[in-house]
């Protein structure tokens, strides 16, 4: 059978989260203004925050600049220091590199870098910028990027598929990830129709379309950093705002229509779909097989799945949703009429027990 | 008089007060001024911020009204003034604001639609947590309950809506740098609702809703090119749903309110709710959920029986409803344990329908 995934993070993962929370201690920090399409305003944005810092009385410096800047931007350019980058040429091509070895000897407190994606030009210290960037903060100079949504790798599918292009340059995701604090620069893309003033880059849809996934990938990345925070304060998880769903699998439940039901509010809600079914040793064998296909469903659909242990059912299911920050749990209908004067049924537990998420039942088997 | 244009309305979405709506709504209106447009402010709130205030340089603004309420004087926005004024665009600073008892309108989101419906373009203000459906989890999120709600439709109905970033840490050096509020209440503020896991929250929240909102436009607009009129390519029709919410005067109904609707938004699907009267005892509760329900757009009905199982569920089925939305029935006594209780009758008797039985949102115990 397929894995499964474990609910605690193995020892790898911690030793990592210690090592990563130990670098930091004396790295300088990231900043990244995201956008979501270009002429959005970002390089502005990083460019003044470098304006008022240094105002303020940091010691700011320009690391690179983007060719054929704006008036706004220059104006802005020619009260800070700026460190040139080096002129390159690589087959035919041309490179600006940041230079490196200047900016170590200046040693600033905050570095401003704008085009976080370049590529620098075979033979250079790092093949591209943001490694350029990491050695920065490795040596404790903070720095504030830019970047743009074409930019970031695992979005480049997405973007292709709305605008037809594919930025040749892009940084892995995990750097932004890395990053201490990213801010989103939002505009309506009538905006940016108005400001670039030809309507033949991409129309308003698609811009809406890059602006959706822009605006929800700073909502990962801001999630991620609410639950390391949690859990390095040891303070236990709550509930979140994106929408999680778990669907509970039990051997003869309708997997099928409560599956589908969870893509679609999954679709809907861009929130997480887990399934999980508690173990059981005594099950019969057809039970067993129809159990596995749901199981192999549920993986085909890219659902996350969990094998629970636990005498428990009913226990078990609610420790492992309050854990995971479940908003809606989806449960078949026991299919046997409801006996109450027998006690209460392992539903009328689990609604009891439910503790700030939804409990959703679904009927047995097929419907007309 | 003239049977005008209904005016646009943009508003500049936040998660907390400081992260600079106020100031990119007049950076904007001053640019459209600068291009010719008649922009007057109907009402801005300075808080004492001075690049704010620098931002109102050369506006005409409106003269608020003063009231007296109590004793006390309270300026509101004066309406009628800004009608008559009859600017191409007015910006009107925090649309979630409860106008003082003796005004015309109950909130400031019903004086922007009287001056949409005017013609008037409007540019406003508000923070993610005054959004009716976020309520429950903002509360849960951050343990505070936000009074002063506007409901999801008239944010929806913005013909524009703008995220205003900035990092929580950058917003708590402002607090710090005596920016956002003076020094005494920014440090308490700080230690309070400003703490860096509520601005986290509360962020996430904001840029969700945002994202919410473009992808509704991108639906309800018309397909690029060709496509138009035909389903949309992306997700395969799904058969319409409907939600049924049952209420009842218990306090928790609101919660149901807020958590049907929002749901129901999501999947667009159709949402109604229905109480089943059984007796007079708590008609006072059971019509302000019924009229917070039709607040938020949500159509009513009232069904009188003394089996309200049977009765939600004969109601459900002649609706055509495809989930019924149901508060936690509460803990029986004793020498009632052995009878059903109303969640476990409907499950029964609807077992053909999906059930969602919604939980309150209390706060966990930890910071």
């Amino acid at each position: 059978m397929a894995a499964l995934n474990d609910r605690r993070p193995d020892p790898e993962e911690l030793l990592r989260r210690v090592q990563d929370t130990e670098r930091r201690a004396s790295r300088g920090r990231l900043k990244i203004f995201l956008g979501y399409a270009s002429r959005v305003g970002k390089s502005f944005r990083m460019f003044d925050e470098g304006r008022r810092r240094k105002e303020r009385g940091q010691d700011v410096v320009v690391g690179a600049v983007q060719r054929g800047v704006t008036a706004d931007i220059a104006e802005i350019l020619g009260r800070l220091e700026v460190v040139p980058s080096i002129a390159a040429k690589y087959a035919g091509r041309d490179y600006e590199v940041m230079d490196l070895a200047a900016l170590f000897r200046r040693h600033p407190e905050v570095c401003l870098v704008d085009g976080l994606a370049y590529d620098n030009p075979p033979g250079s210290r790092n093949p591209q910028r943001w490694q350029d960037v990491r050695e920065l903060l490795d040596h404790g100079i903070a720095v504030i990027s830019a970047v743009n949504l074409q930019h970031i790798r695992e979005q480049q599918s997405e973007v292709e598929r709305i605008t037809g292009k594919r930025a040749a340059n892009s940084i892995p995701q995990e750097f932004l990830h890395e990053a201490d604090e990213i801010e989103v620069v939002d505009a309506p893309p009538e905006a940016l129709l108005d400001r670039t003033g030809n309507k033949n880059t991409y129309d308003s849809r698609s811009l809406a379309e890059l602006r959706e996934l822009a605006l929800l990938l700073a909502a990962d990345v801001v999630d991620r950093q609410l639950q390391d925070y949690l859990e390095a304060h040891d303070v236990a998880a709550r509930w979140g705002a994106q929408e999680r769903i778990l669907v509970c699998f039990t051997a003869r439940s309708d997997a099928r229509e409560m599956l589908k039901s969870g893509m679609r509010n999954k679709a809907r809600f861009h929130g997480a779909l887990l399934v999980a079914y508690v173990e059981q040793a005594d099950l019969r064998e057809e039970d067993r097989e129809k159990l596995n296909a749901n199981l192999a469903l549920a993986k085909e659909l890219d659902a996350e799945v969990h094998c629970l242990k636990g005498s428990d059912f009913v226990q078990t299911i609610l420790d492992f949703a309050r854990e995971q920050r479940i908003t809606q749990l989806f449960l078949g209908h026991s299919g046997r009429p409801q006996r109450a004067w027998l006690g209460r049924t392992p539903v009328d537990r689990l609604i009891d027990g439910a503790d700030g998420f939804d409990v959703r039942l679904f009927p047995h088997g097929s419907k007309p | 008089m003239s049977e005008g244009v209904k005016g646009r309305l943009k508003i500049y979405l936040g998660y907390a007060a400081g992260v600079g709506k106020t100031y990119r709504m007049l950076q904007e209106a001053q640019s459209l001024r600068q291009k010719g447009v008649d922009v007057v402010i109907g009402y801005f709130e300075s808080h004492g911020r001075l690049e704010t205030i620098a931002q109102t340089e050369g506006f005409e603004v409106v003269p608020r009204r003063v009231l007296t309420y109590a004793g006390s004087q309270f300026e509101e926005m004066d309406v009628d003034a800004v009608l008559r004024r009859k600017p191409a665009v007015a910006l009107v600073d925090e649309l979630a604001h409860t106008n003082v008892p003796g005004s015309e309108r109950l909130k400031r989101w019903e004086d922007v639609r009287a001056l949409l419906a005017a013609g008037i373009d409007i540019l406003t203000t508000m923070n993610v947590q005054h959004l009716e459906s976020l309520n429950d989890q903002v509360f849960h999120a951050t343990g505070i309950h936000v009074r002063e709600t506007v409901p999801d439709w008239v944010v929806d109905e913005a013909d524009e809506l703008v995220f205003i970033d900035l990092t929580p840490r950058a917003l708590r050096n402002r607090l710090e740098r005596g920016v956002v509020y003076a020094p005494e209440k920014a440090r308490r503020a700080m230690e309070n609702f400003f703490t860096e896991t509520n601005l986290t929250a509360l962020r996430e929240m904001a840029l969700r809703h945002t994202a919410y909102e473009v992808e509704e436009k991108l639906v309800a607009g018309p397909a690029a090119g060709e496509t138009a009129g035909g389903p949309s390519d992306a997700q395969p029709a799904a058969r319409a749903e409907r939600i049924l919410i049952c209420l009842t005067g218990r306090p928790s109904s609101a919660i149901l309110i807020r958590r049907g609707k929002r749901v129901a938004d999501y999947l667009h699907a159709d949402c109604l709710a229905v109480h089943v009267k059984m007796s007079e005892s708590d008609a006072e509760a059971v019509e302000r959920h019924m009229s917070f329900a039709r607040n938020l757009r949500i159509e009513t009905h009232v069904v009188q029986s003394s089996d309200p199982a049977r009765a939600i569920t004969e109601f459900a089925r002649s609706k055509g409803v495809t989930q019924i939305y149901m508060g936690r029935s509460l803990p029986q006594p004793w020498w009632k344990s052995f009878r059903e209780t109303i969640v476990q009758s409907v499950v029964r008797q609807a077992s053909d329908l999906q059930i969602t039985i919604v939980a309150e949102r209390r706060r966990s115990g930890t910071a």
